[in-house]
């Protein structure tokens, strides 16, 4: 929809707030950057909202934008995606739920509790979501790609 | 949403930090400076998992970063600290009136320390505005129980339960609670086991001189002693009779038993889900509940009933077996054994993989009813749609699931059986063979061996029944652990220990700076509201606004994250659950109907009532005409969720329920919003009569239905925005004014062109509650 070539600028403000200002030269302050399918694509489909959640530009593709705007939004994400993919299951302190798990993360090893195995949640693809007790979303990319002891601990949740 | 809501008081001491921080922070402070607060960050920058620490002294604020680095903040009277979250990720970021100065991150595991670290810092900065010293630390206290917690603890020890018990491998034994009532029919049982165990053993004990006192004499020229023959054979008939008659009647009486204990035990499982809140149903699929329910609770009782008996015949008759056997001849009796061991090693081969596997292959079943339970109540889309092939896919593919898990069981369990046969097998033949031996160096005599052989049939043929048990038992192991689960999760909206029973309702609900999280997501946000005895209050603002969501909190349906809601002044969770839901009224966005009569569903908040209330609630909630028009009138039978009527008479008759109770606090989420303007309008004119003296909260769309409310409250993204009577907010020509104004010029449309644009108030108002659960 939005024409490629940008009609709005981006800029950030001394709060870490990001600025929009459209084509008519209108500003929105404290603008959010969402992925509209932060699972299936995360490159594609990026919104940028107004402070009271309204859409004020989309972005088909990341490619799309310009150097400094990628920047800024590469940026935003990063502060506010969190979704561990995890990599390896070490332990399980039971079989049976409330369990806690520690496992290694693309973002470093951490331990968790998962509360029944109604948090984890198979997604297309062989893909698996699990949520923990506070609610942070574990992702597993494939599960025929992890390790067999992960495997076989992650098996007796299925 | 496991954070506490806590309410300050008193005052606590500072607690102390750990190490290693607490060493990497000496340089960093003065020697009379004290720290009033520190919060563990789990995350760094990057969001990676790491931890560093925040700490707050009266003069600074400062990060120590996992390798000991330390920026510090001086403190400045300029500086603010805010809390956010989003995702499971709190963030803090500390900023002046210009520029942000640091942001830190956390895990959402952190929010309440790093919540009351906000409030430290609030008042520390207070105190340094006013120039003054900074009080002691409030302590804080346990929303359920009131007690004070531990300076650096969130959860509170007194009414908290463990969350990470491990569980017992004696799952199995856990069922003695529901055994212990009928101890006594147990202990029979177990006498009659041992009575009928001990006859079935008499017959071959009489082999022993029928052959070495008749056969052989007769073989050896000797003639036949009949009084013998009589007697050696009516003790083997008789012998057979007890163990009829005493079998038979323990199978009866165990078999009741066992059959009690079931019902018990999903009674009991039944009720303890009721008591649930509706997190805990709105995380779980139905259908699994209902496998758990009704399947793995039959499992357990089968195994009662029939296999945990011949396990204790079994076991019973191999140790009675035993002692004969080592009584006869002890040589004998020890070669007997040899495979013993070796199925020993079998069964503890073989029992956790089919453990692991019946709890799977439970599982699975679960899945495989939740495909039932979601599509059979949504089979209306599913046609609508044109996706029968597709929901067909779906459960072959969840049977799928389920062959490929019992196929893999199927080949651990069919190996195994056969294994022991032949273990016997072998074993039978070293007896004969080591006997052979015996007899011909004249040990035994051939009496003996033939007796000894009759028991050893007997004895390896229970080893082998005993080792089938073993996968019965870890079958109803699995059950018994998937059932527990359910009968072990503590309410989230748990009963107060120390209740406060309310008397005479006034009315009055007070909401204090709510704040309410679905998962990690923040949907209710410093929601203050004081409802008045008797008064009316309408609820309006965009789908999706929370108001059904405030609402739900109300009813305690779910507990707030954050602050309180109090009615009369009485913290509602300090109430017992079902005392307070009395009180209330409540008409849902989706009405429900249960499987029955028209009467029955409106009575089912009061089954005692009379017809003539029942009726005089219909006629209140104009449902009575309607209602005549059926059929069956009141007895007319409506199906599942009400099929076979309208979603106007649905709503009808929610209405005429919740009327029916005459509760103090009467709460319409939507409650009209399925029927014409002109029905809506009577409805309205009953509801007014009856709203009077009754504290009302009514959400609606249409905003022409609250005209008679005494008060409006629009809400938007989770907190209250405006508040005022419908002059009041059109004067201030704000929220509410926009809202209005929209649907004054939609009227206008309608009045205009009314063939072509049909009154559509409702089309935005799929709430949450209608949609389904895609869990
Ligand atoms: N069980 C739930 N789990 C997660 N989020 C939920 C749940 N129920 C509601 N929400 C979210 O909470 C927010 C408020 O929902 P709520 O049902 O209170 O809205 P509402 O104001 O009643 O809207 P409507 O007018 O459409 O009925 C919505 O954004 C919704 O997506
Ligand atoms: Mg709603």
């Amino acid at each position: 929809m939005t024409t490629q070539a940008m009609d709005f600028t981006l800029s950030r403000d001394a709060f870490g707030h990001l600025s929009l200002t459209d084509a008519a030269g209108e500003r929105h302050d404290h603008v959010q950057v969402v992925r509209a399918f932060p699972i299936a694509a995360p490159d594609e489909g990026i919104s940028l909202l107004s402070a009271d959640g309204h859409e004020l530009a989309w972005i088909t593709h990341l490619d799309q934008t310009d150097p400094a705007t990628r920047q800024l939004i590469d940026e935003t994400l990063a502060a506010r995606d969190f979704m561990p993919v995890l990599q390896r299951l070490k332990s399980v302190s039971s079989y049976a739920t409330p369990s806690t798990w520690a496992v290694d993360t693309d973002r470093g090893p951490t331990r968790f509790v998962l509360r029944g195995e109604e948090n984890i949640r198979r997604l297309p693809g062989e893909m698996l979501m699990i949520a923990d007790e506070h609610g942070i979303q574990y992702l597993i990319k494939s599960l025929p790609a992890l390790d067999a002891h992960s495997r076989k601990l992650l098996d007796r949740f299925l | 949403m496991l954070t506490n809501t806590m309410a300050t008081a008193d005052t606590a001491s500072t607690p102390l930090l750990p190490e290693p921080w607490h060493t990497h922070l000496q340089s960093a402070l003065a020697p009379d400076e004290s720290i009033e607060a520190w919060l563990t960050l789990d995350l760094d920058d990057t969001l990676r998992f790491s931890d560093s620490v925040l700490v707050l002294t009266g003069r600074q604020l400062i990060a120590c970063a996992t390798d000991g680095q330390i920026a510090a903040w001086p403190l400045d009277a300029a500086f603010e600290l805010h809390a956010h979250d989003h995702a499971g990720v709190g963030s803090l970021t500390l900023q002046n009136e210009t520029a942000r100065q640091a942001i830190w991150r956390f895990t959402l595991t952190q929010n309440p320390a790093a919540l009351r670290f906000c409030r430290r810092f609030d008042q520390i900065l207070d105190a340094l505005r006013e120039g003054r010293e900074a009080g002691p630390v409030p302590a804080v206290l346990c929303a359920q129980c009131h007690a004070p917690l531990p300076p650096d603890e969130d959860d509170c020890p007194a009414c908290s339960g463990s969350i990470d018990q491990p569980p017992s491998t004696w799952t199995l034994f856990r069922l003695w609670r529901f055994a212990k009532p009928y101890k006594g029919q147990l202990l029979i049982g177990f006498l009659l086991t041992l009575a009928a165990t001990g006859a079935t053993l008499v017959p071959p004990y009489l082999t022993m001189p029928l052959m070495d006192n008749v056969l052989i004499p007769y073989q050896n020229g000797q003639q036949i002693d009949t009084s013998l023959v009589v007697l050696y054979l009516g003790g083997l008939l008789a012998s057979a009779v007890v163990a009829w008659g005493l079998g038979w009647m323990r199978t009866y009486i165990l078999a009741l038993f066992s059959e009690r204990i079931g019902a018990d035990l999903r009674t009991t499982t039944y009720d303890h889900l009721l008591r649930q809140s509706l997190e805990y149903f709105g995380n779980k699929r139905t259908g699994d509940l209902m496998a758990r329910i009704s399947s793995e609770t039959d499992r357990i009782c089968v195994f009662l009933s029939l296999h945990a008996l011949d396990f204790a015949t079994d076991v019973l008759m191999i140790i009675m077996t035993a002692i004969i056997l080592a009584s006869i001849n002890p040589w004998l009796a020890l070669v007997t054994l040899v495979p013993l061991p070796f199925i020993a090693w079998l069964i503890h081969l073989v029992r956790d993989r089919l453990r692991t596997g019946f709890d799977k292959t439970g599982r699975v079943w679960g899945e495989i009813t939740s495909v039932l339970a979601d599509t059979i109540p949504g089979i209306r889309v599913v046609k609508a749609f044109a996706q029968e092939k597709r929901e067909s896919e779906r459960f072959r593919e969840a049977n799928r699931v389920n062959l490929e898990a019992n196929d893999k069981l199927n080949r651990v369990w069919s190996v195994f059986s056969p294994t022991v046969a032949l273990l016997t097998e072998v074993g039978l033949l070293v007896v004969w063979a080591f006997g052979i031996w015996q007899v011909a160096n004249n040990d035994i005599t051939v009496g003996v061996l033939t007796a000894f052989l009759a028991y050893i049939g007997r004895f390896y043929g229970r080893l082998d029944s005993m080792s089938r048990i073993v996968s019965v038992t870890q079958k109803a192991a699995a059950g018994a652990k998937r059932v527990f689960d359910i009968l072990d999760h503590a309410s989230s909206v748990p009963e107060p220990t120390n209740p406060i029973h309310l008397k005479g309702v006034k009315g009055q609900i007070t909401l204090a700076n709510v704040g309410f999280r679905y998962g990690n997501r923040a949907v209710l946000r410093d929601v203050d509201l004081v409802i008045q005895p008797g008064e009316m209050v309408g609820l309006v603002g965009h789908s999706g606004s929370g108001k059904s969501t405030l609402v739900n909190l109300m009813c305690r349906f779910y507990d707030v994250s954050e602050g309180a809601i109090r009615i009369d002044g009485v913290d509602v969770r300090s109430v017992p659950v079902g005392e307070y839901r009395k009180h209330i009224g409540l008409v849902l966005q989706e009405p429900f109907l249960f499987f029955g009569t028209i009467a029955e569903n409106i009575a089912y908040g009061k089954p005692e009532a009379t017809r003539d209330e029942i009726v005089a609630a219909a006629r209140a909630a104009h449902a009575h005409e309607f209602i005549l028009r059926l059929p069956q009138g009141y007895d007319s039978l409506v199906g599942e969720r009400g099929q076979g009527l309208s979603g106007g008479e649905r709503q009808r008759i929610s209405i005429a329920r919740a009327l029916l109770i005459d509760p103090k606090i009467l709460i319409l989420d939507e409650a009209t919003s399925s029927v014409d303007t002109e029905t809506e309008k009577e409805i309205q004119k009953a509801l007014d009569n009856l709203v009077r003296g009754r504290t009302t909260i009514a959400i609606a769309h249409r905003l022409s239905t609250l005209r008679k409310a005494n008060r409006l409250v629009v809400m938007d993204r989770g907190r209250i925005v405006e508040e005022g009577d419908h002059d009041t907010l059109i004067e201030r020509g704000g929220f509410y004014w926009r809202l209005y104004e929209a649907q004054q010029r939609q009227v206008e449309g309608e009045a205009l062109t009314p063939s072509l644009t049909p009154s559509m108030p409702n089309a935005h108002t799929a709430g949450v509650d209608a949609e389904p659960t895609l869990k």
